[in-house]
């Protein structure tokens, strides 16, 4: 337990050790990096092994940093900070997988990429507000330099159009934090201080603070209307990039909605929490539709990711411990379902046929020429859309099941989202894959690169994750409920009340 | 009054040996100098530039911070301390980046002047009397005007230098103005005479022209809007090492008076914008600098093709920060707004040391120049990215915090209830205007190909190399542990 934050020493060490590599050959810089990330995802397993559930976080590091603004290095885990590095350490390692053939620049690649892995590490285990924002922002860079260096299309533009978005998004939480420590005294950064102060602050001051933190976070989990970086920015991304985009970077604004938004601000929650749920609704609705009719592979993939954080947010707004308790598991589920369809459509289909257009692939008979491809793409269709045995399942159900202890308004509206997940899902298996009609011989013959070892390894890797937590929630619930009967989030879920 | 010549020498031991430093870089040249080739004579020059530089860290040092001294005419204590060593450490990287990059025929005079200009940024951070920082200022402004103007060989550097002597000289004169109406109200030249003086008198007609005419010049002098016309022109003409000078040394000695005089010396008709109702003093005139400044930097520098003007209007932008951690250093103290202005000078520096070597390898004016730059020279394009990345504001590096801190301070005091908390609001809302103009200079260096017409790798002299480190690794430092700077003033 006590080893988690050498999950951000790591990823930073192995960015400067991959970029070293880099120099000598690309091979070198590819095992660095999946050095890298094993020991990443070995301490996550590790401290996971040993970890006791409990209400509250335990705390790892905790060292004055600035004293003079009452800045201190606090690092602590709970069963929520938990699910969310496990997370981070299996799309990071299914990244390095599905990275194997980048042969330009490989070195700098595995750097920018692990210097986003290490602060993705630091914002999950930051219990104070500064250090949180600071690990936030050293991942936004990384993901300019990522998508406009190794990406495709329309990159550039994709690239500056995503981290504009999430650097405002940064500025609004930035405005919110000091806003907030400056009405608590300026004497702490520390999130249990600043929730503890914040029931002192006038209701509009309590109100303000949340919508700019709340926000601010949310344009990362690309919530509506906030939420267009994202598909274009998935879109332009190379593949592990949009893997860890849709994985777990968007996984950190939802994050930083519950962890910093909602418990400092329980009051601001209660107040705005249908305007919340109604944005996420739409958003799930809405991206569904929006999927349904692209033309582009990873476009159908990029708005169904926003479609799906769309319920991690229902879930949030829903505040009963049930539909957190299902959010938390929707973002590890999404994480890595979203991961394995971006690694099918960016890696296996995209680098072979060299094209994303859903007529292109209509017209090859992709099942054959690419099964692996197909199996896990159908296994992984199957997943998001929620079908029993898989982690989506449990995910959504439990989101759907607390929202309508809250409203069941919400919960009907919501579950028709489920209906189209399913709708533009199956369009895209049976577009791309099975497209081709079987008796059409005079299709010309395409010889394709099989699969290679790396790509099979991360697939299998990410499957199993769905597969294990789709038989066996409890493994994940087992953490995330208790760490709901915190003080701090008990409160938060009440509307402030104790 | 008891005046101690012996106390006064111990004082101005780091002026002592940068004028020294500087008479010696010329007999250097006019003798030694003659026999050898333009190289040569720079590395002497150079090196008798950081020795004497060096000297002046030690004397700054060996003078400690011993309160007032002479009389009440200087004052040293920890923000002198501060101030003395940033802008040394700030002139010695500009030395280190001359030889192999400066192609101006006249090192010694060059290291002289910048040692010059050196010796105003010191005695402005150590005067405590209206006359002394009126010389300092004028040493050090008029040092600069020359090596705004030095390439000979440039009409643009001409262009530049007769520019911001006209401005320059134009400030002055309403400074001066300001101070004589001080001198008139109070009848002291000494800041905290002053300050009493005017805590007796409150506000009156003549000392808010008075007031207003001190902020018209140093608005001039910290390049804020609306008086910022000046600064893209010199920063674009200007030699890029003297560009690198007059962007950061001088901003952070010029900060540095500008809140001695204001908080100390003026703090009582202060007035108040950090509430409602504003109450009517110096702090309304600074907030009304800020906004424009914010607002005409970012939003100009968007529309620049050219990166020593963008560096120009981003500089703009800072300072409109700069004047913002202005109202909160009244209750926190100087630290923010001395650390943002120190770090702000590191990536400054770095920032146009890159230009420069680029500029030496061919040209460095349209952002495209430095198309390319990651495969041309890794170096210059890791370094490159450390000091824009800062400007920009991104952790771990210094630029972040130094914002974090500045705004901080201010929301602080009132929080978003007045003027000076909606300024903190419309600035952190600007940052991320300001990142999309720091992002298309990364773009080009980081992303973009190399132009046919400039491939090749450009050579980085060793002096010039280790200044850039050292620059980036103090940017690094700063930013993971902010205390190392904040710690004195506590």
């Amino acid at each position: 337990m006590n080893a988690l934050p050498w999950t951000i020493y790591v990823s930073f060490a192995g960015a400067l050790l991959a970029l070293a590599a880099g120099q000598r050959s690309a091979s070198a810089a590819r095992v660095v990096g999946l050095l890298t990330a094993l020991t990443g995802l070995g301490l996550a397993l590790g401290a996971a092994a040993d970890f006791t559930p409990a209400a509250g976080l335990q705390t790892l590091v905790n060292a004055p940093w600035i004293p003079e603004l009452g800045v201190r290095y606090h690092l602590a885990a709970d069963g929520i900070s938990l699910t969310l590095v496990v997370l981070t350490g299996l799309a990071a390692t299914a990244g390095v997988l599905f990275s194997w053939n980048i042969g330009e620049r490989t070195g700098e690649f595995f750097a920018l990429y692990f210097a986003l892995i290490g602060g993705v590490y630091g914002v999950f285990l930051s219990a104070d507000a500064f250090a949180f924002f600071v690990f936030y922002e050293i991942a936004i860079v990384p993901k300019y330099f990522l998508i406009a260096n190794w990406g495709s299309t329309n990159r550039e533009y994709g690239a500056m159009k995503l981290v504009l978005y999430s650097f405002a998004g940064s500025a609004l939480v930035l405005a919110g934090l000091l806003w907030a420590h400056g009405a608590a005294g300026g004497d702490s950064f520390a999130l249990a201080d600043l929730a503890a102060a914040a029931p002192n602050f006038t209701r509009f001051e309590q109100l303000g603070m949340f919508a700019l933190l709340f926000t601010g976070f949310a344009v990362l989990a690309g919530m509506f209307p906030f939420h267009t970086w994202a598909p274009t920015g998935h879109v332009a991304a190379p593949t592990a990039a949009s893997m860890l985009l849709a994985g777990v970077v968007m996984k950190l604004g939802a994050y930083g909605c519950l962890r910093v938004a909602m418990v400092t601000f329980p009051a601001g929650l209660a107040y705005f929490a249908p305007v919340i749920a109604w944005l996420a609704i739409i958003g799930i609705l809405y991206a569904g539709f929006v999927a349904l009719v692209q033309d582009d592979f990873k476009f159908v993939i990029g708005y169904s990711s926003v479609s799906h954080m769309g319920f991690v947010l229902l879930g949030l707004a829903a505040a009963n411990a049930t539909a957190v308790a299902g959010a938390v598991l929707q973002m590890f589920s999404h994480g890595v379902i979203a991961g394995l369809l971006f690694a099918v459509v960016g890696r296996m289909v995209y680098e072979r046929t060299h094209t994303r257009k859903m007529d292109d692939l209509r017209a090859l008979p992709l099942h054959r020429l690419l099964p692996f491809a197909a199996v896990v793409f159908v296994l992984a269709g199957l997943a998001s859309m929620g079908l029993p045995g898989f982690s989506g399942f449990p995910a959504e159900l439990t989101i759907l099941i607390g929202t309508w202890k809250t409203s069941p308004l919400w919960a009907l509206v919501a579950a028709s989202g489920v209906l189209v997940a399913a709708a533009f899902t199956l369009r895209a298996i049976q577009v791309s894959f099975f497209g081709q009609n079987e008796t059409a011989k005079d299709a010309p013959d395409h010889h394709y690169e099989p699969i290679t070892w790396p790509e099979k390894a991360g697939a299998v890797l990410l499957l199993a994750a769905t597969v294990y937590v789709g038989l066996n929630p409890d493994a994940l619930l087992r953490w995330i409920t208790p760490a709901l009967e915190s003080p701090l989030l008990r409160a938060a879920l009440n509307g402030g009340a104790p | 009054m008891s005046l101690s010549y012996a106390e006064l020498f111990r004082a101005l031991l780091p002026e002592a040996a940068l004028t020294i430093g500087a008479l010696a870089v010329l007999t250097a040249d006019l003798t030694v100098g003659r026999r050898q080739d333009l190289s040569a004579r720079y590395r002497t020059a150079v090196s008798i530039g950081l020795l004497s530089v060096l000297a002046a860290a030690y004397g700054t040092l060996a003078a400690g911070n011993t309160g007032e001294a002479f009389g009440g005419v200087l004052i040293l204590d920890m923000l002198t301390l501060g101030t003395r060593l940033g802008v040394l450490v700030l002139a010695g990287l500009t030395l280190a980046l001359l030889p192999g990059v400066s192609r101006i025929r006249h090192p010694a005079e060059y290291v002289a002047v910048v040692l010059f200009a050196s010796c105003g940024f010191t005695l402005m951070g150590a005067s405590n009397q209206l006359l002394v920082a009126f010389l300092a200022i004028e040493l050090a402004s008029l040092s600069l005007y020359i090596l705004a103007g030095l390439d000979k060989s440039s009409p643009a550097s001409a262009e530049a230098g007769l520019k911001y002597y006209l401005v320059g000289g134009m400030s002055a004169a309403f400074l001066l103005f300001g101070f004589s109406l001080l001198y008139g109200l109070t009848g002291s030249l000494e800041l905290p005479q002053i300050a009493f003086q005017l805590s007796l008198q409150g506000m009156t007609a003549l000392l808010m022209i008075a007031l207003t005419m001190i902020l018209v010049a140093f608005g001039f002098k910290a390049a804020a809007a609306p008086f910022h016309l000046w600064a893209p022109d010199v920063y674009e003409g200007a030699p890029p090492a003297s560009a690198a000078l007059i962007a950061s040394a001088s901003k952070l000695a010029g900060f540095v008076i500008f809140l001695r005089l204001l908080w100390p010396g003026l703090g009582f008709s202060a007035g108040r914008v950090t509430d409602l109702p504003v109450i009517v003093g110096w702090l309304p005139v600074v907030a009304l600098l800020v906004l424009a400044s914010l607002l005409v930097g970012n939003l100009g520098a968007l529309a620049q093709s050219n990166v020593r003007r963008l560096l120009g209007y981003s500089a703009i932008a800072h300072a409109g920060s700069l004047l913002l951690g202005m109202i909160g250093a009244g209750h926190s103290g100087p630290g923010p707004v001395f650390y943002y202005a120190a770090t702000y000078g590191l990536a400054t520096v770095g920032a146009f040391g890159v230009v420069a070597l680029v500029d030496r390898a061919g040209r460095c004016q349209q952002l495209t120049d430095l198309a390319g730059l990651r495969t041309r020279s890794p170096l210059l394009a890791g370094t490159l990215a450390v000091f824009v990345l800062s400007l920009a504001g991104f952790p771990p590096l210094a630029g972040f915090f130094g914002k974090f801190a500045v705004y901080a301070s201010v929301l602080k005091v009132g929080g978003v209830g007045g003027p000076a908390g909606w300024l903190t609001l419309a600035a952190i809302a600007l940052s991320a205007v300001a990142l999309y103009y720091y992002l298309i200079i990364l773009k080009q260096a980081l992303v973009a190909p190399a132009k046919e017409s400039a491939r090749e790798v450009i050579p980085v002299p060793l002096p010039a190399t280790l200044s850039l480190l050292a620059a980036a690794s103090l940017i690094l430092v700063f930013g993971l542990f902010p205390s190392t700077i904040l710690r004195i003033f506590g």
